[in-house]
């Protein structure tokens, strides 16, 4: 509890703690899945797990774009940069993950001209200082860059800016909350909706999840007492015989999202038929590609890619993790071929992945109880 | 990435790009508020900026807690970094 009562008042945070407790059956097993990376990393930050009751599981979804990006996608976008004219650009986060021939940081230091930008609009900036070379934005994220990428292309477009290419690995997130459901064996109770893909796409889009799978869903902030809040009225719904979809972060997510972002993805992309996600496979109709009117702005189509294909060793399970079938530190490869430093899974590659945080905070206190003959 | 930067406008540009000029811990850069067009922006607005785009209108009440929420989350570092570009970018964020 320690990080929680350095962070936050804890009178509040005890009060909800006291809640949960109150509502929470002694006698049956709850899982419920936080959906988004950021609520991962923020309830392993703030030790929210240790004031949680133990029959309550909180299982880490697949909403990291960086872990679940193919490998292969990695070694697709930096082959396009290989001709010297063309400087290849992406968000910071990219920069460390290893692509099958190695990171984009690496290819930097063996001379590729890689940059990392803020914002997919210093790239568009970049090309028009640059006239004479060819900038590549690598594009990735869920819902909440998707429309930064799709104003952006508009913009060239208008701006009749050609020397400007994006390679497209936008996600959308109810695919893959869609693909944990189908899967045979899941677990989960519940779900704590991501924060801030909400405030584009608002809280409709969730309204199968309760109808048609009978799951409560409350779409939460970052706060620890907004993912404890977040608990108590799942915990409320469950008690009630209840599954619908609540707005935890109304100070934030409109019910209905961001009306201009939703229109400019719109205008801009549309859904591939399928795609791959790492450690979870291929998933159908779960991400977006540039449509055919802007296609001279398509890096997939301007240049020809190899279409690396790169499997994860079988001894990694990401999949069973992420379906809350194991805790991270239950997979074979935890902690020992596999850590943040060399990830050989998914889940490792990002500090907002479940292996990755679970490994940086947990771990490491479980090693030094262990060490100290404490227990947790 | 994934972050949500709170940002203050301290400046609203009167060409035809939509974009506003904003402060966020003592930098200065220019944020697309595109897809805000709907929000009637006013100066000293507090915006949450995903990948230098505004994508939600908030308190500043809000804009302060989310910033507390940064530091106690250990990401106010990552906050600098990322709207510095690492030290690699082309400088679009200016001290103030």
């Amino acid at each position: 509890m320690k990080f929680v009562d350095e962070f936050r008042d804890p009178g509040v945070i005890h009060k909800a703690a006291d809640e949960i407790r109150r509502l929470a059956d002694p006698g049956r097993q709850y899982r419920f899945m936080e959906v988004c990376g950021g609520h991962t990393h923020a309830i392993y930050r703030f030790g929210l797990k240790d004031i949680l009751p133990p029959n309550i599981d909180l299982v880490h979804g697949p909403g990291c774009p960086v872990c679940v990006l193919p490998m292969g996608r990695i070694d697709d976008g930096l082959s396009i940069a290989k001709d010297p004219n063309v400087i290849f650009t992406a968000f910071g986060d990219m920069m460390r993950v290893p692509g099958l021939d190695g990171s984009p940081l690496e290819h930097k230091a063996r001379g590729m001209d890689v940059r990392i930008v803020y914002s997919p609009s210093d790239a568009l900036k970049m090309a028009q200082k640059n006239p004479d070379k060819h900038v590549l934005f690598f594009a990735i994220g869920f819902e909440t860059t998707a429309p930064s990428t799709a104003l952006t292309l508009m913009r060239a477009k208008a701006l009749g800016v050609t020397n400007f290419s994006v390679f497209c690995n936008h996600v959308t997130i109810i695919p893959g909350i869609r693909a944990i459901l189908d899967s045979p064996d899941m677990r989960i109770d519940a779900f704590i909706g991501p924060g801030h893909v909400s405030t584009v796409i608002g809280c409709r889009p969730y309204e199968w999840v309760a109808r048609n799978e009978g799951k409560p869903i409350v779409v939460s902030g970052f706060e620890p007492v907004d993912v404890l809040q977040a608990v108590v009225m799942l915990l409320r719904q469950l008690r009630a015989g209840e599954a619908k979809v609540e707005n935890q972060y109304k100070r934030v997510v409109p019910w209905e999202g961001n009306r201009a972002a939703l229109k400019a993805m719109a205008e801009v992309f549309e859904l591939r038929s399928y795609f791959e996600w790492r450690g979870m496979g291929f998933i159908s109709q779960s991400a977006l590609r540039i449509r055919d009117t802007y296609r001279d702005w398509d890096a997939e189509r301007r240049f020809s890619v190899p279409g690396v294909r790169v499997t994860d060793p079988k001894a990694a399970q990401c999949g069973e993790v992420l379906k809350g079938v194991l805790k991270p530190v239950q997979c074979k490869l935890f902690g020992k071929e596999c850590t943040p430093e060399r990830p050989v899974g998914a889940l490792m590659v990002s500090s907002e992945g479940s292996c990755a945080a679970y490994y940086n905070y947990e771990h490491g206190k479980h090693e030094t109880l262990a060490r100290t003959g404490a227990t947790v | 990435m994934c972050l949500a930067i709170p940002a203050k406008i301290v400046e609203l540009s009167s060409g035809e790009e939509s974009r506003a000029l904003c402060e966020v811990a003592g930098l200065r850069r220019h944020i697309d508020t595109g897809l805000l067009q709907d929000e009637m922006l006013q100066l000293g607005d507090w915006v949450l900026v995903h990948v230098g785009f505004a994508m939600s209108k908030i308190s500043e009440e809000q804009a302060l807690d989310q910033l507390q929420t940064l530091a106690m989350l250990g990401e106010s570092e990552a906050v600098m970094q990322e709207v510095k570009g690492y030290g690699l970018s082309d400088g679009s964020w200016k001290g103030s």
